[in-house]
């Protein structure tokens, strides 16, 4: 097992209700889950709590057995690469300088970066296919091209395991299937990968479980095939939808016209 | 590396026309004479008088321009000036009133400029972060306008309230300038400056880091909140010994790393060291305009950084309004 969370529960000062409440999460070593619910539902605070970036009010997370507190960032940081949801940076930094940022964890504070750096980056690159971006200016890039190199410095820390919030927000549909698909093939070779997404209908296709989350909860998880029902989802999205399938049975969300 | 060997030599340039311009005019060849002969004709003044001058100008140049860099990178703003953010004016009030409290030397009003730019640090960083929400870089800049105004308008009532013989010194010395420069101010600055200048040149990967955000940095194996707190307080130390040793000059942490980002992009291992010596080397002729170009009056060398640092603020803040 290499992330175990138990009923995990956080509180942002000041605010009435909680924005986590006992929820659970495991992945095993290669699996993709995904976890989904409407805005505001505490997807993303369950990421940030899986890796220590919010106070928990109760509750415990472990990697790879060994207690959250215990993993120090830098050492965390070799084990999960994260890609967060929003990112701005003040600076003109070429792509090949933001993907070696990856490489800060395996670094000495002072050492040249050596030839296992170069590799690892040469590497992520070829997987995202932006070898031929290594020296644009990030402000250049475009949405897709962007959050394909994010994905890239991430590979460059070689993590087992990869977080991704919202990768697909603000990205078309032919860039929203790019970038599932090459998540999907990195798991395949072995990564397991937690995305965070309010995009069901994507993830059904390629997620092996899904963990639905509305206010705070854990509303169901398992297969998305038992997770999309017409009525939880209608529920958890305050809107009424139906449910068709694809011809290989994958489950589909079909929102209703005409709020009744 | 060939930008590095050409900000050398421009230093040197620069350091050479520092000597060389002043009441009286000495020629390059005479300058070299003095610094290697104690009994030329112009050793005095140029061993005694402008050397130094030009050293601490150089020094303190060189510091503001990484104190500024540094923090243009902490609070990922590239709009970010120790003067600007309110640390000069916080280091500089308390500093005035040390004078006035009649605690001058080497050792009180650098430690009591350290404390002032400390608590507006914190002031600033305070009034700019809403319970949760992220901090808001151009808000943080509004906050230090409005500290740097109060601490001025505490500084204008101080020295109302002092003695005469205290008022014209500390009024003076607030104008910012080298006119008092000397060996011990040189020894004082770099027994506060030095220890945080190695900390954050050595820290070039850890604010390449921080400049990404919160969560990228941590999440790439960062503790960001030791880092930050480490860079905020180097970059105040720093600050606070330029205030001590020249008065508050504004701006010199905005000129010098914009130019070498343009020029060599924005990795803090390469831009540092560039910074530091462009930055020196700025207000090494910056001085030496302020004392030639109305001679015999020596104009506040702060007067002519913000002659140039002003229009650039301008034409930054509007592009980043874009």
């Amino acid at each position: 097992m290499i992330l175990q969370a138990r009923s995990l529960s956080v509180r942002y000062p000041g605010a009435p209700a909680p924005a986590l409440m006992d929820v659970d999460l495991e992945l095993r070593e290669g699996e993709l889950v995904v976890v989904g619910g409407p805005n505001g539902c505490g997807k993303t605070t369950l990421l940030r709590a899986l890796l220590g970036l919010v106070a928990l009010e109760r509750g415990e997370v472990a990697f790879q057995g060994v207690p959250l507190p215990a993993w120090r960032r830098r050492e965390l940081a070799r084990l999960v690469g994260l890609v967060p949801q929003r990112e701005e940076t003040p600076f003109s930094w070429r792509v090949e300088e933001m993907v070696g940022f990856g490489r800060y964890a395996r670094r000495g504070p002072l050492s040249p970066m050596g030839a296992e750096d170069h590799g690892a980056i040469e590497r992520a690159l070829e997987r995202c296919d932006l070898t031929g971006f290594r020296g644009r200016r990030v402000e250049t890039l475009s949405g897709g091209e962007w959050q394909r190199v994010r994905i890239a410095r991430a590979l460059a820390q070689e993590p087992k395991l990869l977080f991704l919030d919202e990768p697909t927000v603000s990205l078309d549909l032919g860039h929203e299937m790019a970038l599932f698909e090459l998540v999907s093939r990195l798991v395949g070779d072995g990564l397991s990968a937690l995305i965070v997404t309010h995009h069901l209908n994507l993830a059904a296709r390629f997620g092996g479980r899904m963990l639905l989350l509305a206010e705070g909860r854990a509303v169901a998880s398992g297969p998305p095939a038992e997770v999309m029902e017409a009525e939880r989802l209608s529920r958890v999205f305050r809107w009424p939808v139906t449910i068709v399938s694809l011809p290989d049975g994958t489950p589909q969300i079909v929102p209703l016209r005409d709020y009744p | 590396m060939k930008t590095i060997v050409w900000l050398l030599v421009a230093a040197l340039a620069a350091v050479a026309a520092g000597l060389a311009i002043g009441a009286t005019a000495i020629s390059p060849a005479e300058i070299g004479g003095a610094l290697l002969d104690p009994d030329s004709p112009h050793a005095p003044i140029v061993r005694q008088i402008r050397l130094p001058r030009v050293a601490l100008a150089f020094l303190v140049g060189g510091g503001l321009g990484v104190a500024g860099a540094v923090l243009q990178a902490l609070v990922r703003n590239p709009l970010a000036d120790p003067y600007l953010l309110g640390i000069s004016g916080g280091a500089g009030l308390a500093a005035v009133l040390a004078m006035a409290l009649g605690l001058a030397g080497p050792v009180a009003v650098p430690a009591a400029a350290f404390a002032g730019a400390l608590l507006a640090v914190l002031l600033v960083y305070r009034l700019s972060t809403v319970a949760g929400r992220p901090l808001d870089p151009r808000v943080l800049v509004l906050a230090g306008v409005v500290v740097s105004t109060f601490t001025g308008a505490l500084m204008t009532a101080v020295l109302t309230l002092s003695a005469a013989e205290t008022l014209r010194n500390a009024f003076l010395w607030l104008l910012g300038g080298f006119s008092a420069a000397s060996w011990p101010a040189v020894a004082v600055f770099l027994g506060y400056a030095a220890v945080p200048l190695v900390l954050l040149i050595g820290s070039s990967r850890t604010l390449d880091l921080l400049s990404l955000g919160e969560e990228p940095a941590q999440s790439l194996g960062l503790d960001a909140p030791r880092a930050r707190r480490l860079v905020y307080l180097s970059a105040s130390l720093l600050t606070a010994a330029s205030v001590a040793v020249s008065g508050v000059v504004g701006f010199v942490g905005l000129i010098a790393p914009h130019a070498m980002r343009w020029l060599l992009g924005p990795v803090h291992r390469r831009l540092l060291p560039a910074v530091f010596l462009a930055s020196g080397s700025f207000l090494v002729l910056a001085d030496a305009a302020a004392r030639s170009v109305v001679r015999p009056v020596e104009l506040p060398v702060g007067v002519v950084t913000a002659l140039v640092g002003v229009p650039l603020f301008a034409v930054l803040l509007h592009r980043s309004l874009r």
